[in-house]
Order: C-alpha cells, then sequence, then structure tokens
C-alpha cells in the first residue's frame, strides 16, 4: 500500500471515530426525544459518511456493516419504523461494532459478533412492522406509478467543487439512475478562454427528476456536496401526504414563495411559469410579471435567508480546522520560548534603566502574554467530549445492574488541556462507576427509604482559578465510615484502635488494596480503583476531596489544574542554587532564625503561634555544600492535607514558567518534576513537594531506625 | 571514488580528554558549544554534571574525565560541551558531553580502524568501537550508546541514594 493511500486510511480512521461520537451522542438524545427528525437525520448522515468514505479508503467490511445499519435507519427516517429503547440499544452495539472494526481490521472473532447485531437488525426492522416494512421495501426496489413524483432540482456547485474530487457529472448519473431524468447545463457563467480557470466549476445545472424513490434518496446523491453547493430539491406535482416534512424545514425559502409572499406575483401565474425548467426569476422577468429589480430584491432576501440559515448551522456546529497535535505542540512550546526569551528582555531593560526601550519592553511583554494565552487556549477543548461519553457507561452499567439512574451533567463548556482531558478519562470512569454499582441503591431499595426511584449523578465542572473543579455527586447511600473503618483494620492498612477523623477515614479508601464492597461484581470491588484514581490525578497535579453523607449520598471533587505546560512558581534559592516551588502548593513564607534552630533543639520543628510546623531541610537533602545564612526562610506547603516547611536561603520571586522535562537521563530523580530556563538563561529545577514531603519522611523514618539499632548494640 | 570505497571511510569529532584523543561518529553530533552554565541536579552522581539551556532546550551533560574514572574536568577556555545524539532504548536523546577540548573532524578509512584491544585501554572495551591509527598517534572510537547505556544511566539513583547515604554516615 503506498504511503498516500496510507495517509488517506488514517485521516479516514480520525474521521470515523469523530463521527462514531456524534452518532453516539446522537443517539441517547435520540433515545430522550424519539420524535425528533432532525436527531434522526443525525444519525443517518453520519453513518452514511461512515459507509461512504469507508468504501473509498478500501474498508469494505465496515462499508457494508454499516450499509446494514443505516438502511434499518432509513426505515426510521421514513416513519416506518419507530424508535425504541431496543433499536437504540442495537445501533449503539453497532456503533461499538463499526469502533471494533475500526481498530483491529481483521479479527474473525468481530466479523462473527457483527453478524449477529446484523441479524438482530434485521429481525428488528421486520419485526415491528412487517407490512409497512414490505412497502417500504417495494417502493425502494421497483417504484410503483403510482408514487412517482416530479422534483425539480437546482444544483449549483462550488466553484472548487473539482477541488474537493468531487466530479458533478457522477452525481448527474446517480439521479438518472434514480428515474426519468432531463438534465439542462447553464453555461452562461463560463467566462472567455483567456479568463477560465480549468480547475474551477462554472456550470450548474436545472434537473427535473420523476422517481418513485422519495426525496431522501435525491438528498442522499448530494450528500457530500449539499453543504458548500446550492441546492434546491422541490416537488413540482407532489401529493400532500408525500410532503417531506424535512425539507421544509432544511430548504431555503423559494424564491417564487417570496415573491408571493411579496405581493409581486399572483400564486397562479407562477405555477403556470414554474413548469418549465429555467431558473424562475428570469423567467418572470421575461414574461414581464415583475421587474428585474423586484427578482434581485427578492434574491437578497434569500440570500439573507441563507445566511442566517448557515450562521445557525455554524452554530451548531462550529467551523474547526483539523490540526495535528504535534504542530500545537511545537507551537505550544515555541511561544513557551518566547516567553523565556522576553523575561530576559524584561531583566535586561530594567538593569539598563532605559524608558525608552522599558516602554518596548513592557508592550512585547503584554503582546507574549496575550499570544502565550492564545496558544494555550489552542490546546484546550472543552470537557462536554467526555461527558458525553459517560452517558453512555451509565446507561449500560446501570441497565446491567438493574438499577435506574440519570447523568445530569452542567459546565459541559469548561476547557481543560487536551492531555489533561485524555488522562482524566480513566479515574473519572473509575469514579463514575463506584457510584453506580457502590453509590447507587436498587430501585426497591431506594423507595423503601423515601428516595425517588432513579437515582441521580451529577457531574459538573467549574473554573475556579488557574483550576477546573470537576465535582461527581450521587444520591445514593453514601460511605459508611464504619464499614470503611473496619475494612481497612481488616486488610491491615491501619491498626485497630486507630483514631481517625472523618477526613481521614475518607481518605482510607484511596489506599491501595482496599474495597468495601461485600461482593466483587464484575464492575469493581476488586479493590483496584480508587488508589489508581488518586494516582492519576496526583500525577496531573491535582487532588481529590471527599464529602459524604450518610444515606444522602457522595460528593467526590477533583481540583485539576488547567494546564501542565506553564505554571506559576516561587523561585528560591539555596547558595548559588535556583529552584523553583510550584505556588499552587504554597501557603506561606516564614522567617527562621539561628535562635529557633537552636531552640527546637535538633529537631525540625518550628513553633509558629500555637501550631507546629514541621520542616525540611533542602540544603541538607540536596547535600549543598556551605554555611546557611544568619536567617533562612521556610516556604511553607501543603500537600495531601500536610503542611510541611521546606529550609531555603532566600525568596527570590515569583514567576510563571514554563516546564520542560530534564529527559530520560534524570528521569530517576526523585523530587524534581521538571526544568525550567530563567531570565538569565540558565536552568532552575522545579520541585516536586510532594515527592519531597514523602521522601524526607522515609528517609527520617530510616535514621531513627538506624538510630535505634544502634541503641540496641 | 566508488560508493563502496565511500561507505568504508568514517568520519569522526575528535576530542581531548586530559592527554588522550577520543573520537565520536559526526554524525551523532549535533553541535559543539563553549562552556555553559551548568545546574547540577542534586542527589546524582558526580559525572553527571547538570544540566544546560541549549536554545531554548533543556540538556542533560555528563563529565566524560569523571565518567571514565578521571579527575574532574576543569574549565578552561578550551572546555566544550558536544552536543551529541545518543539512542537510549530505542529512543532518540540529546545530551551534552563536557571535554577538555574538541580538535577536528578526521576522516579514516576502514584500514585505519583497528577493533578494540581487549588489554591496556583501562576502559571498559565495550564502550570503544574502534582503535583509529593516524600519523603515530591513536584515536579511541567510543560507542556513544554503550557509554551511556541504560545500566549506565541506572546507576544514577542508586548512586545518588547511595551518596546521601555516605553523607549521612559522615556527618554522624
Amino acid at each position: 500500500m503506498d504511503k498516500y493511500t496510507e495517509t488517506m486510511r488514517s485521516a479516514f480512521k480520525e474521521e470515523a471515530f469523530e463521527l462514531l461520537g456524534e452518532l453516539e451522542h446522537s443517539l441517547l438524545e435520540l433515545e430522550k426525544a424519539p420524535e425528533n427528525h432532525e436527531l434522526i437525520d443525525r444519525v443517518f448522515r453520519a453513518m452514511h459518511t461512515i459507509k461512504g468514505s469507508g468504501a473509498m479508503f478500501g474498508f469494505e467490511e465496515i462499508s457494508e456493516f454499516t450499509h446494514e445499519v443505516e438502511t434499518v435507519f432509513d426505515l426510521v427516517r421514513n416513519d416506518k419504523l419507530p424508535v425504541t429503547r431496543e433499536l437504540i440499544d442495537l445501533t449503539l452495539m453497532a456503533r461499538d461494532q463499526i469502533r471494533s472494526m475500526l481498530e483491529s481490521e481483521e479479527d474473525p472473532g468481530t466479523a462473527i459478533k457483527g453478524t449477529e447485531i446484523i441479524t438482530l437488525l434485521r429481525k428488528l426492522s421486520q419485526g415491528v412492522t412487517p407490512g409497512e416494512k414490505e412497502a417500504a421495501r417495494k417502493t425502494e426496489i421497483e417504484p410503483g406509478p403510482e408514487n412517482q413524483v416530479a422534483y425539480r432540482i437546482r444544483f449549483r456547485p462550488s466553484e472548487d467543487i473539482f477541488l474537493h474530487g468531487t466530479n458533478p457529472v457522477l452525481l448527474l448519473n446517480e439521479l438518472r439512475e434514480l428515474g426519468e431524468c432531463e438534465i439542462i447545463a447553464h453555461t452562461g457563467e463560463i467566462p472567455t478562454l483567456d479568463k477560465i480557470d480549468p480547475e474551477s466549476c462554472y456550470i450548474f445545472w436545472d434537473l427535473v427528476l420523476t422517481t418513485g424513490k422519495g426525496i431522501n434518496a435525491i438528498k442522499d446523491v448530494f450528500i457530500f456536496v449539499e453543504d458548500d453547493s446550492e441546492l434546491n430539491i422541490e416537488a413540482i406535482d407532489e401529493r400532500p401526504e408525500t410532503k417531506d416534512k424535512i425539507e421544509t424545514e432544511v430548504e431555503d425559502k423559494k424564491l417564487g414563495e417570496i415573491l408571493i409572499e411579496r405581493g409581486n406575483i399572483e400564486e397562479k401565474k407562477l405555477q403556470k411559469v414554474l413548469s418549465s425548467k429555467k431558473p424562475i426569476g428570469e423567467l418572470l422577468v421575461d414574461a414581464g410579471l415583475v421587474s428585474s429589480t423586484d427578482v434581485e430584491a427578492a434574491l437578497q432576501e434569500q440570500q439573507k435567508l441563507k445566511l442566517a440559515r448557515e450562521k445557525r448551522q455554524q452554530e451548531e456546529q462550529t467551523s474547526s480546522i483539523r490540526v495535528h497535535s504535534h504542530k500545537l505542540d511545537t507551537l505550544v512550546d515555541l511561544v513557551g520560548e518566547l516567553v523565556t526569551v522576553q523575561a530576559r528582555l524584561s531583566q535586561t531593560t530594567a538593569d539598563q534603566g532605559n524608558s525608552e526601550l522599558l516602554a518596548i519592553s513592557e508592550e512585547v511583554e503584554r503582546l507574549i502574554a496575550e499570544l502565550r494565552d492564545n496558544a494555550m487556549s489552542l490546546r484546550m477543548v472543552p470537557i462536554g467530549t467526555s461527558f458525553s461519553r459517560f452517558k453512555r457507561l451509565v446507561r449500560d452499567l446501570s441497565n446491567k445492574l438493574g438499577k435506574k439512574i440519570e447523568l445530569t451533567t452542567e459546565g459541559a463548556e469548561t476547557e481543560l488541556d487536551k492531555t489533561v482531558i485524555e488522562r482524566l478519562n480513566d479515574p473519572l470512569v473509575h469514579l463514575i462507576r463506584n457510584c453506580i454499582d457502590h453509590g447507587i441503591e436498587l430501585p426497591e431499595e431506594r423507595k423503601k427509604i423515601g428516595k425517588p426511584e432513579t437515582g441521580t449523578i451529577h457531574l459538573s465542572s467549574s473554573y475556579s482559578g488557574a483550576y477546573v473543579l470537576i465535582q461527581i455527586k450521587d444520591d445514593g447511600a453514601g460511605l459508611s465510615r464504619e464499614k470503611i473503618l473496619a475494612s481497612a483494620v481488616k486488610k491491615g492498612i491501619i491498626a485497630p484502635e486507630t483514631e481517625l477523623s472523618e477526613k481521614d477515614i475518607y481518605r482510607l479508601i484511596f489506599s491501595p488494596g482496599f474495597s468495601t464492597a461485600v461482593q466483587v461484581t464484575g464492575l469493581s470491588g476488586r479493590g483496584v480503583g480508587m488508589d489508581v484514581v488518586k494516582k492519576a490525578i496526583d500525577n496531573l497535579g491535582g487532588s481529590v476531596k471527599i464529602d459524604s453523607q450518610s444515606g444522602q449520598g457522595t460528593t467526590i471533587t477533583l481540583k485539576i489544574p488547567l494546564t501542565l505546560a506553564i505554571i506559576d512558581g516561587l523561585l528560591v534559592k539555596i547558595a548559588d542554587f535556583s529552584f523553583v516551588i510550584p505556588l499552587s502548593a504554597v501557603e506561606d513564607c516564614v522567617e527562621l532564625s539561628k535562635q529557633d534552630v537552636e531552640q527546637a533543639h535538633g529537631r525540625n520543628i518550628l513553633k509558629i503561634g500555637e501550631s507546629l510546623l514541621p520542616y525540611v531541610n533542602l540544603r541538607e537533602m540536596f547535600m549543598i555544600e556551605g554555611e546557611p545564612p544568619e536567617l533562612q526562610q521556610i516556604v511553607t506547603t501543603q500537600s495531601e492535607g500536610h503542611k510541611v516547611g521546606f529550609v531555603i536561603d532566600q525568596v527570590t520571586g515569583q514567576l510563571q514558567t514554563v516546564i520542560k522535562s530534564l529527559g530520560k537521563m534524570y528521569r530517576d530523580v526523585e523530587g524534581v518534576s521538571g526544568a525550567t530556563i530563567l531570565g538569565d538563561g540558565t536552568v532552575a529545577l522545579i520541585l516536586d513537594i510532594l515527592k519531597l514531603t514523602q521522601k524526607a519522611v522515609l528517609e527520617e523514618q530510616a535514621d531513627v531506625e538506624s538510630a535505634e539499632n544502634l541503641n540496641i548494640k | 571514488m566508488s560508493a563502496t570505497e565511500t561507505s568504508k571511510m568514517t568520519q569522526v569529532l575528535t576530542f581531548k580528554l586530559g592527554e588522550e584523543v577520543f573520537a565520536v561518529n559526526v554524525s551523532r553530533v549535533q553541535t559543539v558549544l563553549d562552556l555553559l552554565p551548568i545546574t547540577k541536579v542534586p542527589r546524582t552522581p558526580d559525572f553527571m554534571k547538570g544540566v544546560i539551556n541549549m536554545r531554548g532546550v533543556v540538556v542533560p551533560v555528563v563529565d566524560m574525565n569523571l565518567k571514565f574514572g578521571m579527575e574532574t574536568t576543569e574549565e578552561t577556555v578550551d572546555t566544550c560541551i558536544i552536543v551529541m545524539e545518543i539512542n537510549l532504548e530505542n529512543e532518540t536523546t540529546v545530551l551534552g558531553a563536557l571535554v577538555d577540548a574538541v580538535q577536528e573532524v578526521v576522516e579514516l578509512d576502514s584500514e585505519q580502524i583497528e577493533p578494540a584491544p581487549r588489554l591496556g585501554t583501562r576502559l571498559n572495551t565495550e564502550f570503544i568501537e574502534g582503535m583509529g591509527k593516524r600519523d603515530d598517534q591513536f584515536i579511541i572510537i567510543l560507542n556513544i550508546d554503550r557509554v551511556f547505556s541504560s545500566d549506565e544511566l541506572e546507576m544514577v539513583q542508586a548512586t545518588g541514594a547511595k551518596g546521601a547515604k555516605e553523607k549521612e554516615a559522615k556527618e554522624e
């Protein structure tokens, strides 16, 4: 296979995955509003595109499979088959099937499953409405003369239709296959030879097509070009019952209708003219029924309506460009470098004291800040995409467990860095699974205690400074402190007599190997999960908080930084070394005098007011040589609920830093999460407060133990 | 010159560690930098000098003298950092090698390169790709992938921890 086809195929896959996501979303919506034709159309369209492009790029099996599903939905579209839960179930299964077919080509296992789904789908479309199905088939295969309808079609492709690889002649030929067809090409707009661009299409067509296959069949022909072509399809002698409901919604208002509405012409006269095939405006002018200015005005109105529709469409599906994320990363990297250089510029200008230069530097600073924000926002995607995925999860799992659960979402438009969203997916799945499995009770139980039968899981996200808060709230049983304690004691996580605060008890469920579920179900309860969740969130630089009231429900709040690439940091110094402490972890700064150290008798604890602050001497920990200054500083940090101070020589300032990886060579270094480049071009290390705290605890324990060993000796 | 003959020619960049001449294949060398301020990463072995800022990219630097068990590289006007691409676990990583002086690019015929002797180099023979002969001089051509192999780098953590322990022991 040549490289070009390979790229095309991967592009198709990418597009298909996106379409499948949309399909799932539409299907779930459709389940709630089974009568919504727009949604049915959306489902149909997604499948049609997958089928079409699938065949084009050699995914024959997918194309064939999708065709079967599409056939069923064609019945739905024509009101021949109602939207039922069963249908949605099957279509969702089919959607998953297409997905797995895309993921693993040529796997015989998937093929078998595919056949099963098709059989079920066929059964459904025959079983529910056998008579109608027959009728539908009849109209499809051998259209009887009684429902032959003549359609007038105006097809004006965009000039660059050839650039999209579409040959309009093929489309016209396809129309010919539908029935008796007369085609008139309008060549009036072809420019003179010297001005002609052979790659542009200057021709538009008027067609009269008599077919029994319905307007949808015609629309399907144009399905790939309708977005950027001018397309008018109307039935000339249609009977009232064949009038398509959707058409009136989707189509632009016709010129003739507008003229009638404006009182420029009577309907009768218009009808007479309508039976010919030339553009109506021209005809009317020729016939002297309306003046050319009237036509122009009407055309303008049509244009206006069209623009309004286009705008509506745009709002629905925001226009976008598909860019490889690698390119975005490069851009963000470059901007990061710019930020670094800019910091240097600011520093140099400040040193020189040239006011003119300073003004320029400040201007540049402002622009770069804006550029940085913009570049960062490119990587931002709304969290809503993953929210809709959870709807599916809730639907499937609650069905499986016989529970009634509704997932409500809020703040789907909250934007987060793409990488963050990707890495959030698994933890969120775990948490929601837990809600479904352990949180929400069975309908009968809920009824007994006076709760509505349907449980609710509320998923919400909102901004909070440089963080996004994601909340998962259920109205289930809540966490049982007794059960958690008992289980923790049994599993040896804590000693039996340990006294713990409520917060600490809830935190126990994040311990590895912890699970309170009495019965291990296929979904959760194997004791993996919550600790994995915790780890994943920690890795993102976020935190997890649990609130629960027995019998009322549980609320889990995730606090996630907006982005991973840039952080606010506190620049500190020890001797000649510069370090950056993430500002998110910093609480405050206090002084540490020699006196304080002496008073503590060699213990690393500082008394501030009434509270005690344990601290870590970074100079010692990092084995930095030299004498500390008379007055040292302690940066107080908070991680995992523990307050720990870090002793440094001095705090230099606050800065926004671009995080750079230290690379493979330093991947095993603990306590350093990355590096950043300072204004003067030197490199400063970013400290990982959480790891440092853990390390300090471990080292101290080791010290104490070895000291005890010495005593024994 | 025919194609087969060309392929036998090896271009190497020679550099000095102390008085000895070493070399690496030029295809691996990205650039040569003058000495820049190096930021030491705490709790890492001495031969890992730290990281530098190479045009916005953070690049680790290794002291080649220390790596080969010699004295720390003294900073002189000739001290250089050779930035090269190495293959670490099938991934290309950029790394800077701190050397006493960079000399020149030399073209060596395959006849001029001999396999590493098993004795007498005082170096792990695994690190040596071959011995180049030029005039009356030896050039030790390094296999940089092996020099910086993951086994070697995994020592980083161990040494770091050991270093910490040793220091503590001393204090006690």
